[in-house]
Protein backbone atom coordinates (compact mmCIF):
# COMPACT_ATOMS: atom_id res chain seq x y z
CA UNK A 1 0.00 0.00 0.00
CA UNK A 2 1.27 3.48 -0.73
CA UNK A 3 0.90 6.32 1.73
CA UNK A 4 1.69 10.01 1.87
CA UNK A 5 5.16 10.88 3.12
CA UNK A 6 4.12 13.37 5.80
CA UNK A 7 1.56 12.79 8.51
CA UNK A 8 0.81 16.52 8.78
CA UNK A 9 1.38 19.28 6.20
CA UNK A 10 3.22 21.33 8.88
CA UNK A 11 6.07 18.82 8.70
CA UNK A 12 7.18 20.11 5.31
CA UNK A 13 6.78 23.82 6.08
CA UNK A 14 9.63 26.09 5.06
CA UNK A 15 11.43 28.11 7.74
CA UNK A 16 9.39 31.21 6.99
CA UNK A 17 6.14 29.27 7.15
CA UNK A 18 7.19 27.72 10.47
CA UNK A 19 8.15 31.07 11.92
CA UNK A 20 4.96 32.79 10.79
CA UNK A 21 2.92 30.04 12.44
CA UNK A 22 5.07 30.24 15.57
CA UNK A 23 4.50 33.97 15.98
CA UNK A 24 0.76 33.59 15.52
CA UNK A 25 0.63 30.78 18.07
CA UNK A 26 3.01 32.48 20.51
CA UNK A 27 0.83 35.57 20.62
CA UNK A 28 -2.27 33.45 21.18
CA UNK A 29 -0.48 31.42 23.87
CA UNK A 30 0.72 34.49 25.76
CA UNK A 31 -2.80 35.95 25.67
CA UNK A 32 -4.19 32.64 26.93
CA UNK A 33 -1.59 32.53 29.74
CA UNK A 34 -3.20 35.60 31.25
CA UNK A 35 -5.98 33.27 32.36
CA UNK A 36 -3.44 31.66 34.69
CA UNK A 37 -2.98 33.59 37.95
CA UNK A 38 0.67 32.57 37.95
CA UNK A 39 1.53 34.05 34.55
CA UNK A 40 -0.68 37.07 35.09
CA UNK A 41 1.37 37.91 38.19
CA UNK A 42 4.65 37.15 36.39
CA UNK A 43 3.81 39.54 33.59
CA UNK A 44 2.67 42.22 36.00
CA UNK A 45 5.92 41.97 37.95
CA UNK A 46 7.99 42.11 34.77
CA UNK A 47 6.00 45.09 33.54
CA UNK A 48 5.00 43.12 30.46
CA UNK A 49 1.75 42.91 28.61
CA UNK A 50 0.81 40.34 25.93
CA UNK A 51 0.76 43.12 23.34
CA UNK A 52 4.52 43.58 23.90
CA UNK A 53 5.12 40.31 22.07
CA UNK A 54 5.24 41.52 18.47
CA UNK A 55 8.02 39.37 17.06
CA UNK A 56 9.49 35.97 17.91
CA UNK A 57 12.49 37.80 19.32
CA UNK A 58 10.22 39.46 21.89
CA UNK A 59 9.94 36.06 23.55
CA UNK A 60 13.21 36.91 25.31
CA UNK A 61 11.39 39.55 27.35
CA UNK A 62 9.38 36.87 29.10
CA UNK A 63 10.83 35.43 32.34
CA UNK A 64 11.76 31.75 32.41
CA UNK A 65 9.49 29.14 33.96
CA UNK A 66 11.23 26.50 36.07
CA UNK A 67 10.48 23.14 37.57
CA UNK A 68 10.44 24.92 40.91
CA UNK A 69 7.54 27.03 39.63
CA UNK A 70 5.64 23.83 38.89
CA UNK A 71 6.34 22.61 42.41
CA UNK A 72 5.45 25.91 44.03
CA UNK A 73 2.11 26.02 42.26
CA UNK A 74 1.33 22.35 42.93
CA UNK A 75 -1.16 21.03 42.12
CA UNK A 76 -3.27 23.29 39.88
CA UNK A 77 -1.74 26.77 40.15
CA UNK A 78 -0.44 26.86 36.57
CA UNK A 79 -3.71 25.93 34.91
CA UNK A 80 -4.96 28.39 32.31
CA UNK A 81 -8.40 26.80 32.07
CA UNK A 82 -10.94 25.87 34.74
CA UNK A 83 -10.40 22.39 36.11
CA UNK A 84 -13.70 21.15 34.70
CA UNK A 85 -12.30 21.63 31.18
CA UNK A 86 -9.42 19.27 32.01
CA UNK A 87 -9.73 15.56 31.28
CA UNK A 88 -6.33 14.13 32.26
CA UNK A 89 -3.65 14.69 34.84
CA UNK A 90 -0.11 13.31 34.80
CA UNK A 91 2.18 13.73 37.75
CA UNK A 92 5.90 13.20 37.93
CA UNK A 93 7.53 11.69 40.95
CA UNK A 94 8.72 14.17 43.48
CA UNK A 95 12.09 12.89 44.60
CA UNK A 96 12.86 16.31 46.00
CA UNK A 97 9.97 18.32 47.36
CA UNK A 98 6.53 18.45 45.77
CA UNK A 99 5.76 16.38 42.72
CA UNK A 100 4.67 18.24 39.59
CA UNK A 101 1.31 18.05 37.89
CA UNK A 102 0.53 18.47 34.22
CA UNK A 103 -3.08 18.97 33.18
CA UNK A 104 -4.61 18.24 29.79
CA UNK A 105 -7.81 19.20 28.05
CA UNK A 106 -9.22 16.92 25.36
CA UNK A 107 -7.71 19.26 22.77
CA UNK A 108 -4.29 18.83 24.44
CA UNK A 109 -4.59 15.07 24.34
CA UNK A 110 -5.57 15.13 20.67
CA UNK A 111 -2.63 17.39 19.82
CA UNK A 112 -0.31 15.14 21.82
CA UNK A 113 -1.53 11.98 20.08
CA UNK A 114 -1.06 13.73 16.75
CA UNK A 115 2.53 14.65 17.61
CA UNK A 116 3.39 11.08 18.62
CA UNK A 117 1.66 9.72 15.52
CA UNK A 118 3.67 12.13 13.37
CA UNK A 119 6.89 10.81 14.94
CA UNK A 120 5.95 7.17 14.40
CA UNK A 121 4.79 7.81 10.85
CA UNK A 122 8.10 9.55 10.13
CA UNK A 123 10.04 6.34 10.86
CA UNK A 124 7.78 4.23 8.69
CA UNK A 125 5.08 3.01 11.08
CA UNK A 126 1.89 2.31 9.13
CA UNK A 127 -1.57 0.92 9.93
CA UNK A 128 -0.48 -2.63 9.06
CA UNK A 129 2.16 -2.56 11.81
CA UNK A 130 1.74 -4.14 15.23
CA UNK A 131 3.00 -1.80 17.94
CA UNK A 132 3.94 -3.22 21.31
CA UNK A 133 4.37 -0.62 24.01
CA UNK A 134 6.75 -2.16 26.53
CA UNK A 135 6.94 1.01 28.54
CA UNK A 136 5.55 1.76 31.97
CA UNK A 137 1.95 2.96 31.97
CA UNK A 138 0.22 4.82 34.75
CA UNK A 139 1.75 8.20 35.48
CA UNK A 140 4.71 7.52 33.20
CA UNK A 141 3.77 9.38 30.02
CA UNK A 142 5.58 6.93 27.73
CA UNK A 143 2.69 4.51 28.27
CA UNK A 144 -0.45 6.42 27.35
CA UNK A 145 1.47 8.84 25.15
CA UNK A 146 2.59 6.13 22.75
CA UNK A 147 -0.67 4.24 23.13
CA UNK A 148 -2.78 7.09 21.72
CA UNK A 149 -0.14 8.04 19.15
CA UNK A 150 0.18 4.50 17.81
CA UNK A 151 -3.59 4.15 17.66
CA UNK A 152 -3.80 7.45 15.82
CA UNK A 153 -1.46 6.01 13.16
CA UNK A 154 -3.89 3.11 12.96
CA UNK A 155 -1.56 0.41 14.22
CA UNK A 156 -2.74 -2.56 16.19
CA UNK A 157 -1.45 -1.43 19.57
CA UNK A 158 -0.53 -3.79 22.38
CA UNK A 159 -0.33 -2.08 25.81
CA UNK A 160 2.11 -4.69 27.09
CA UNK A 161 3.54 -2.29 29.70
CA UNK A 162 6.96 -2.84 31.27
CA UNK A 163 8.19 -6.03 32.85
CA UNK A 164 7.11 -9.66 32.61
CA UNK A 165 9.75 -10.25 30.01
CA UNK A 166 8.71 -13.77 29.06
CA UNK A 167 5.22 -12.55 28.27
CA UNK A 168 6.64 -9.68 26.22
CA UNK A 169 8.55 -12.17 24.11
CA UNK A 170 5.52 -14.39 23.72
CA UNK A 171 3.60 -11.37 22.43
CA UNK A 172 6.35 -10.67 19.89
CA UNK A 173 6.04 -14.13 18.43
CA UNK A 174 2.26 -14.61 18.83
CA UNK A 175 1.08 -11.20 17.65
CA UNK A 176 3.75 -10.57 15.03
CA UNK A 177 4.92 -7.36 16.70
CA UNK A 178 6.83 -5.18 14.24
CA UNK A 179 7.43 -2.05 16.33
CA UNK A 180 8.42 -1.91 19.99
CA UNK A 181 8.77 1.02 22.32
CA UNK A 182 11.06 0.36 25.29
CA UNK A 183 13.71 2.15 27.26
CA UNK A 184 17.22 1.16 26.09
CA UNK A 185 18.14 -0.88 29.18
CA UNK A 186 14.95 -2.88 28.84
CA UNK A 187 15.58 -3.50 25.14
CA UNK A 188 18.88 -5.12 26.12
CA UNK A 189 17.12 -7.17 28.73
CA UNK A 190 14.55 -8.40 26.20
CA UNK A 191 17.39 -9.59 24.01
CA UNK A 192 19.16 -11.39 26.86
CA UNK A 193 16.02 -13.28 27.76
CA UNK A 194 15.34 -14.15 24.13
CA UNK A 195 18.82 -15.66 23.94
CA UNK A 196 18.26 -17.64 27.10
CA UNK A 197 15.04 -19.02 25.63
CA UNK A 198 16.68 -19.84 22.31
CA UNK A 199 14.71 -17.22 20.40
CA UNK A 200 16.49 -15.49 17.55
CA UNK A 201 14.88 -12.07 17.06
CA UNK A 202 15.74 -12.07 13.35
CA UNK A 203 14.42 -15.56 12.67
CA UNK A 204 11.58 -15.89 15.14
CA UNK A 205 10.05 -12.40 15.27
CA UNK A 206 8.97 -9.70 12.82
CA UNK A 207 10.57 -6.92 14.85
CA UNK A 208 11.71 -4.15 12.55
CA UNK A 209 11.57 -0.89 14.43
CA UNK A 210 12.44 0.04 17.97
CA UNK A 211 11.60 3.32 19.62
CA UNK A 212 13.95 4.15 22.46
CA UNK A 213 13.92 7.11 24.78
CA UNK A 214 13.63 8.20 28.39
CA UNK A 215 17.15 7.04 29.32
CA UNK A 216 20.15 8.87 27.95
CA UNK A 217 22.09 6.52 25.75
CA UNK A 218 25.08 6.71 23.49
CA UNK A 219 25.31 6.05 19.76
CA UNK A 220 27.19 2.82 20.55
CA UNK A 221 24.34 1.66 22.76
CA UNK A 222 21.92 2.28 19.92
CA UNK A 223 24.09 0.35 17.45
CA UNK A 224 24.50 -2.48 19.91
CA UNK A 225 20.74 -2.75 20.42
CA UNK A 226 20.12 -2.55 16.68
CA UNK A 227 22.56 -5.38 16.04
CA UNK A 228 21.17 -7.53 18.82
CA UNK A 229 17.55 -7.29 17.78
CA UNK A 230 17.99 -6.80 14.05
CA UNK A 231 16.01 -3.56 14.07
CA UNK A 232 16.35 0.13 13.33
CA UNK A 233 16.24 2.02 16.61
CA UNK A 234 15.01 5.60 16.71
CA UNK A 235 15.66 8.01 19.50
CA UNK A 236 12.62 9.63 21.04
CA UNK A 237 12.63 12.72 23.22
CA UNK A 238 9.89 13.95 25.46
CA UNK A 239 9.14 15.01 28.98
CA UNK A 240 6.01 15.07 31.04
CA UNK A 241 6.06 18.88 31.29
CA UNK A 242 5.64 18.93 27.48
CA UNK A 243 2.95 16.20 27.56
CA UNK A 244 5.44 13.36 27.29
CA UNK A 245 6.82 11.65 24.18
CA UNK A 246 6.36 13.28 20.80
CA UNK A 247 8.39 16.43 21.42
CA UNK A 248 11.32 15.46 19.20
CA UNK A 249 12.09 12.32 17.25
CA UNK A 250 14.65 11.00 14.84
CA UNK A 251 13.79 10.75 11.18
CA UNK A 252 15.07 7.85 9.03
CA UNK A 253 18.41 9.67 8.71
CA UNK A 254 19.06 8.85 12.40
CA UNK A 255 21.04 12.02 12.74
CA UNK A 256 19.43 14.27 15.32
CA UNK A 257 15.84 14.56 16.47
CA UNK A 258 13.45 16.91 14.71
CA UNK A 259 11.66 18.97 17.28
CA UNK A 260 8.20 20.00 16.15
CA UNK A 261 8.41 23.74 15.89
CA UNK A 262 4.71 24.15 15.22
CA UNK A 263 4.32 22.84 18.79
CA UNK A 264 7.32 24.44 20.51
CA UNK A 265 9.68 27.36 20.28
CA UNK A 266 13.21 26.19 20.99
CA UNK A 267 15.94 28.13 22.74
CA UNK A 268 19.31 26.85 23.92
CA UNK A 269 20.76 28.86 26.79
CA UNK A 270 23.80 28.75 29.01
CA UNK A 271 22.46 27.25 32.27
CA UNK A 272 24.53 29.68 34.36
CA UNK A 273 24.11 32.98 32.54
CA UNK A 274 20.75 32.11 30.88
CA UNK A 275 22.03 33.85 27.76
CA UNK A 276 21.58 32.13 24.38
CA UNK A 277 24.59 30.00 23.44
CA UNK A 278 26.21 30.46 20.03
CA UNK A 279 24.67 28.36 17.25
CA UNK A 280 25.54 24.68 17.48
CA UNK A 281 26.86 24.81 21.04
CA UNK A 282 25.61 22.78 23.96
CA UNK A 283 23.32 24.41 26.47
CA UNK A 284 20.09 23.94 28.32
CA UNK A 285 17.00 23.34 26.23
CA UNK A 286 14.26 25.91 26.87
CA UNK A 287 10.82 25.31 25.39
CA UNK A 288 7.72 27.42 24.95
CA UNK A 289 4.56 25.48 24.22
CA UNK A 290 2.45 26.68 21.30
CA UNK A 291 -0.45 24.23 21.32
CA UNK A 292 -1.24 23.73 24.97
CA UNK A 293 -4.62 24.69 26.33
CA UNK A 294 -4.74 23.48 29.93
CA UNK A 295 -1.23 24.42 30.98
CA UNK A 296 0.80 26.43 28.51
CA UNK A 297 4.41 26.95 29.61
CA UNK A 298 6.49 29.92 28.58
CA UNK A 299 10.26 29.55 28.30
CA UNK A 300 10.32 26.41 30.40
CA UNK A 301 13.82 25.40 31.48
CA UNK A 302 13.91 21.67 30.76
CA UNK A 303 17.33 21.13 32.37
CA UNK A 304 18.16 18.85 29.45
CA UNK A 305 21.45 19.68 27.82
CA UNK A 306 21.72 19.46 24.06
CA UNK A 307 22.61 21.47 21.00
CA UNK A 308 20.97 22.31 17.71
CA UNK A 309 22.53 20.43 14.82
CA UNK A 310 23.52 22.83 12.09
CA UNK A 311 22.50 22.38 8.47
CA UNK A 312 19.57 21.00 6.55
CA UNK A 313 18.32 17.46 6.99
CA UNK A 314 18.12 15.44 3.76
CA UNK A 315 14.70 14.13 4.84
CA UNK A 316 12.98 17.32 3.69
CA UNK A 317 11.81 18.56 7.07
CA UNK A 318 12.91 22.02 8.08
CA UNK A 319 12.08 21.62 11.76
CA UNK A 320 15.41 21.93 13.57
CA UNK A 321 17.24 18.89 14.85
CA UNK A 322 18.41 18.42 18.43
CA UNK A 323 21.50 16.39 19.12
CA UNK A 324 21.02 13.48 21.48
CA UNK A 325 20.67 14.68 25.04
CA UNK A 326 24.03 15.14 26.76
CA UNK A 327 22.35 14.48 30.07
CA UNK A 328 20.40 16.71 32.37
CA UNK A 329 21.94 19.67 34.04
CA UNK A 330 20.91 18.00 37.30
CA UNK A 331 22.44 14.63 36.25
CA UNK A 332 25.80 16.25 36.07
CA UNK A 333 28.33 14.86 38.50
CA UNK A 334 30.84 17.28 39.91
CA UNK A 335 33.81 15.35 41.22
CA UNK A 336 36.98 17.09 42.32
CA UNK A 337 35.79 20.16 40.46
CA UNK A 338 35.34 18.30 37.17
CA UNK A 339 31.95 18.20 35.44
CA UNK A 340 31.08 14.68 34.32
CA UNK A 341 27.99 13.25 32.66
CA UNK A 342 27.12 9.57 33.03
CA UNK A 343 26.65 9.38 29.27
CA UNK A 344 30.38 10.07 28.79
CA UNK A 345 31.17 7.01 30.87
CA UNK A 346 28.59 4.91 29.10
CA UNK A 347 30.01 5.86 25.72
CA UNK A 348 33.37 4.43 26.72
CA UNK A 349 31.99 1.28 28.36
CA UNK A 350 29.86 0.35 25.37
CA UNK A 351 32.96 0.02 23.24
CA UNK A 352 34.02 -3.06 25.21
CA UNK A 353 32.28 -6.17 23.98
CA UNK A 354 33.28 -8.05 27.13
CA UNK A 355 30.86 -5.89 29.12
CA UNK A 356 27.09 -6.21 29.42
CA UNK A 357 24.99 -3.07 29.12
CA UNK A 358 24.49 -2.11 32.76
CA UNK A 359 26.84 -0.06 34.85
CA UNK A 360 26.76 1.85 38.11
CA UNK A 361 28.72 4.92 39.08
CA UNK A 362 29.30 5.27 42.82
CA UNK A 363 30.66 8.43 44.34
CA UNK A 364 31.90 8.11 47.87
CA UNK A 365 34.15 9.75 50.37
CA UNK A 366 37.04 7.50 51.37
CA UNK A 367 39.54 8.85 53.90
CA UNK A 368 38.40 12.37 53.15
CA UNK A 369 38.84 11.93 49.39
CA UNK A 370 35.98 11.86 46.93
CA UNK A 371 36.32 8.81 44.70
CA UNK A 372 34.46 7.35 41.80
CA UNK A 373 33.90 3.65 41.35
CA UNK A 374 32.40 2.30 38.17
CA UNK A 375 30.86 -1.15 38.47
CA UNK A 376 30.54 -2.87 35.13
CA UNK A 377 28.67 -6.09 34.48
CA UNK A 378 30.57 -8.90 32.82
CA UNK A 379 28.92 -10.68 29.93
CA UNK A 380 28.55 -14.41 30.01
CA UNK A 381 31.57 -15.34 27.99
CA UNK A 382 33.99 -13.53 30.17
CA UNK A 383 37.68 -14.29 30.07
CA UNK A 384 38.77 -16.95 32.52
CA UNK A 385 42.22 -15.49 32.95
CA UNK A 386 43.23 -13.04 35.66
CA UNK A 387 46.00 -11.54 33.63
CA UNK A 388 43.68 -10.71 30.76
CA UNK A 389 40.98 -9.45 33.12
CA UNK A 390 43.51 -7.12 34.68
CA UNK A 391 44.61 -5.89 31.28
CA UNK A 392 40.99 -5.29 30.36
CA UNK A 393 40.40 -3.43 33.61
CA UNK A 394 43.42 -1.24 33.03
CA UNK A 395 42.33 -0.45 29.48
CA UNK A 396 38.83 0.56 30.58
CA UNK A 397 40.27 2.69 33.38
CA UNK A 398 42.68 4.39 31.00
CA UNK A 399 39.98 5.24 28.46
CA UNK A 400 37.68 6.56 31.19
CA UNK A 401 40.45 8.73 32.56
CA UNK A 402 41.12 10.15 29.09
CA UNK A 403 37.42 11.04 28.79
CA UNK A 404 36.56 12.37 32.26
CA UNK A 405 40.03 13.43 33.45
CA UNK A 406 39.61 11.52 36.70
CA UNK A 407 40.83 8.01 37.35
CA UNK A 408 37.92 5.92 38.52
CA UNK A 409 38.18 2.52 40.12
CA UNK A 410 36.68 0.02 37.71
CA UNK A 411 35.15 -3.05 39.28
CA UNK A 412 33.85 -6.10 37.46
CA UNK A 413 30.60 -7.52 38.80
CA UNK A 414 28.51 -10.48 37.67
CA UNK A 415 25.62 -9.73 35.33
CA UNK A 416 22.17 -8.92 36.75
CA UNK A 417 23.63 -7.75 40.04
CA UNK A 418 23.38 -4.00 39.59
CA UNK A 419 20.35 -2.27 41.11
CA UNK A 420 17.34 -1.33 39.03
CA UNK A 421 14.43 0.84 40.03
CA UNK A 422 11.10 0.22 38.31
CA UNK A 423 12.92 -1.41 35.42
CA UNK A 424 14.96 1.71 34.77
CA UNK A 425 18.63 1.22 35.47
CA UNK A 426 20.10 3.15 38.37
CA UNK A 427 23.24 4.81 37.04
CA UNK A 428 24.58 6.99 39.82
CA UNK A 429 24.76 6.54 43.57
CA UNK A 430 26.25 9.43 45.50
CA UNK A 431 27.13 8.80 49.13
CA UNK A 432 29.68 11.57 49.44
CA UNK A 433 29.76 13.54 52.62
CA UNK A 434 28.15 16.90 52.04
CA UNK A 435 29.71 19.74 53.93
CA UNK B 1 42.66 -34.65 26.17
CA UNK B 2 40.49 -31.86 27.50
CA UNK B 3 37.55 -31.80 29.86
CA UNK B 4 34.76 -29.29 30.36
CA UNK B 5 35.27 -26.77 33.09
CA UNK B 6 32.76 -24.27 34.38
CA UNK B 7 34.22 -20.88 35.13
CA UNK B 8 31.95 -18.91 37.39
CA UNK B 9 32.42 -15.24 38.03
CA UNK B 10 31.42 -14.49 41.60
CA UNK B 11 31.27 -11.45 43.74
CA UNK B 12 33.60 -11.33 46.67
CA UNK B 13 30.91 -11.40 49.31
CA UNK B 14 29.43 -13.97 51.59
CA UNK B 15 26.75 -16.16 50.10
CA UNK B 16 27.90 -15.74 46.50
CA UNK B 17 29.70 -19.07 46.30
CA UNK B 18 27.12 -21.01 48.23
CA UNK B 19 24.41 -19.77 45.89
CA UNK B 20 26.23 -21.33 42.94
CA UNK B 21 26.89 -24.59 44.74
CA UNK B 22 23.29 -24.87 45.90
CA UNK B 23 22.03 -24.48 42.36
CA UNK B 24 24.16 -27.47 41.37
CA UNK B 25 23.10 -29.43 44.42
CA UNK B 26 19.46 -28.92 43.55
CA UNK B 27 20.08 -30.55 40.17
CA UNK B 28 22.03 -33.39 41.74
CA UNK B 29 25.20 -32.41 39.94
CA UNK B 30 28.32 -33.79 41.54
CA UNK B 31 31.47 -31.73 42.00
CA UNK B 32 34.64 -33.58 41.05
CA UNK B 33 37.18 -30.84 41.53
CA UNK B 34 36.99 -27.15 42.15
CA UNK B 35 39.13 -24.21 42.95
CA UNK B 36 38.38 -20.63 43.87
CA UNK B 37 40.82 -17.84 43.26
CA UNK B 38 40.07 -14.38 44.44
CA UNK B 39 41.03 -10.79 43.90
CA UNK B 40 39.92 -7.87 46.05
CA UNK B 41 36.68 -7.44 44.14
CA UNK B 42 35.73 -10.75 42.64
CA UNK B 43 36.58 -14.39 42.38
CA UNK B 44 36.57 -17.03 39.72
CA UNK B 45 35.36 -20.44 40.77
CA UNK B 46 36.47 -23.23 38.46
CA UNK B 47 34.52 -26.43 38.60
CA UNK B 48 34.83 -29.90 37.10
CA UNK B 49 31.57 -31.74 37.62
CA UNK B 50 29.29 -34.43 36.36
CA UNK B 51 27.03 -33.23 33.50
CA UNK B 52 28.89 -29.96 32.85
CA UNK B 53 26.57 -28.87 30.02
CA UNK B 54 23.51 -29.27 32.19
CA UNK B 55 25.29 -27.45 35.00
CA UNK B 56 26.14 -24.61 32.61
CA UNK B 57 22.51 -24.24 31.56
CA UNK B 58 21.27 -24.37 35.13
CA UNK B 59 23.62 -21.60 36.19
CA UNK B 60 22.95 -19.49 33.12
CA UNK B 61 19.22 -19.65 33.57
CA UNK B 62 19.64 -18.62 37.19
CA UNK B 63 21.43 -15.51 35.94
CA UNK B 64 24.91 -16.55 37.07
CA UNK B 65 27.84 -15.19 35.05
CA UNK B 66 29.40 -18.39 33.82
CA UNK B 67 31.32 -19.77 30.88
CA UNK B 68 31.96 -23.31 29.79
CA UNK B 69 35.49 -23.93 28.59
CA UNK B 70 38.01 -26.68 27.99
CA UNK B 71 40.99 -27.42 30.18
CA UNK B 72 43.69 -30.02 29.71
CA UNK B 73 43.50 -33.03 31.98
CA UNK B 74 46.26 -35.57 32.41
CA UNK B 75 46.51 -38.55 34.67
CA UNK B 76 49.69 -39.26 36.64
CA UNK B 77 50.85 -42.13 38.81
CA UNK B 78 50.48 -41.27 42.46
CA UNK B 79 54.20 -41.15 43.23
CA UNK B 80 56.39 -38.22 44.28
CA UNK B 81 57.78 -36.04 41.48
CA UNK B 82 55.37 -37.02 38.73
CA UNK B 83 53.77 -33.57 38.58
CA UNK B 84 57.19 -31.93 38.42
CA UNK B 85 58.21 -34.19 35.53
CA UNK B 86 55.06 -33.47 33.59
CA UNK B 87 55.15 -29.72 33.99
CA UNK B 88 58.85 -29.58 33.21
CA UNK B 89 58.08 -30.87 29.74
CA UNK B 90 55.88 -27.83 29.08
CA UNK B 91 58.39 -25.46 30.62
CA UNK B 92 61.13 -26.83 28.37
CA UNK B 93 58.98 -26.08 25.34
CA UNK B 94 58.42 -22.52 26.54
CA UNK B 95 54.76 -22.97 27.34
CA UNK B 96 53.34 -21.15 30.34
CA UNK B 97 50.70 -22.63 32.57
CA UNK B 98 48.00 -20.00 33.20
CA UNK B 99 46.54 -21.93 36.09
CA UNK B 100 46.63 -25.46 37.42
CA UNK B 101 44.91 -27.50 40.04
CA UNK B 102 44.97 -31.17 40.89
CA UNK B 103 43.12 -33.84 42.73
CA UNK B 104 43.48 -37.50 43.59
CA UNK B 105 40.99 -40.01 42.35
CA UNK B 106 41.17 -43.75 42.98
CA UNK B 107 44.92 -43.73 43.44
CA UNK B 108 45.61 -41.55 40.43
CA UNK B 109 46.69 -37.96 40.39
CA UNK B 110 44.77 -35.76 37.95
CA UNK B 111 46.27 -32.47 36.78
CA UNK B 112 43.94 -29.87 35.32
CA UNK B 113 45.46 -26.84 33.62
CA UNK B 114 45.24 -24.19 30.98
CA UNK B 115 48.22 -22.94 29.00
CA UNK B 116 48.92 -19.88 26.91
CA UNK B 117 49.18 -22.04 23.78
CA UNK B 118 46.57 -24.78 23.56
CA UNK B 119 47.66 -26.09 20.17
CA UNK B 120 51.27 -26.65 21.14
CA UNK B 121 50.31 -28.04 24.51
CA UNK B 122 48.15 -30.64 22.78
CA UNK B 123 51.07 -31.68 20.56
CA UNK B 124 53.35 -32.01 23.56
CA UNK B 125 50.86 -34.21 25.38
CA UNK B 126 50.70 -36.54 22.39
CA UNK B 127 54.43 -36.58 21.55
CA UNK B 128 55.42 -37.21 25.16
CA UNK B 129 52.86 -39.92 25.65
CA UNK B 130 51.23 -38.21 28.59
CA UNK B 131 48.11 -39.96 29.77
CA UNK B 132 45.40 -37.53 28.71
CA UNK B 133 41.88 -37.75 30.04
CA UNK B 134 38.76 -37.14 27.98
CA UNK B 135 35.41 -35.83 29.09
CA UNK B 136 33.90 -39.30 28.91
CA UNK B 137 36.63 -40.64 31.24
CA UNK B 138 35.49 -38.27 33.95
CA UNK B 139 32.19 -40.02 34.53
CA UNK B 140 33.98 -43.36 34.31
CA UNK B 141 36.32 -42.28 37.08
CA UNK B 142 33.43 -41.42 39.39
Amino acid sequence: MSYQKFFNPEESYSRSEIEALQLERLQATVKHCMDSPFYKERFRKAGLSPSDIRTLDDLKKIPFTTKQDLRDTYPFGLASVPLDKCVRLHSSSGTTGNPTVILHTQKDLDAWANAVARCLWMVGCRPEDVFQNSSGYGMFTGGLGFQYGAEKVGMLTVPAAAGNTLRQIKFFTDFGTTVVHAIPSYASRLYEVMCEKGIDPRRDTKLRTLVIGAEPHSEDTRKRIENMLGVKAYNSFGMSEMCGPGVAFECPEQNGMHIWEDYYIVEIVDPDTLEPVPDGEVGELVLTTLRREAMPLLRYRTRDLTRILPGECPCGRHHIRLDRMKGRSDDMIILKGVNIFPIQIETILMQFEELASDYLITLETVDGNDDMTVDVEMKDLFIDDYGKLQTLNREITRQLRDEILITPKVRFVPKNTLPKSEGKAVRVVDTRKKY
Amino acid sequence: MTVHQLSVFIENKSGALVRVLKLLKKENIQLIASTVADTVDYGICRIICSEPEKAYNVLREAGVTVSLCEVFAIELDDTPGKAADAIEIFANEGISISYLYSFLLKGKGILLFRTDNAEMAAEIIVSNGLNAIEEKDISRLL
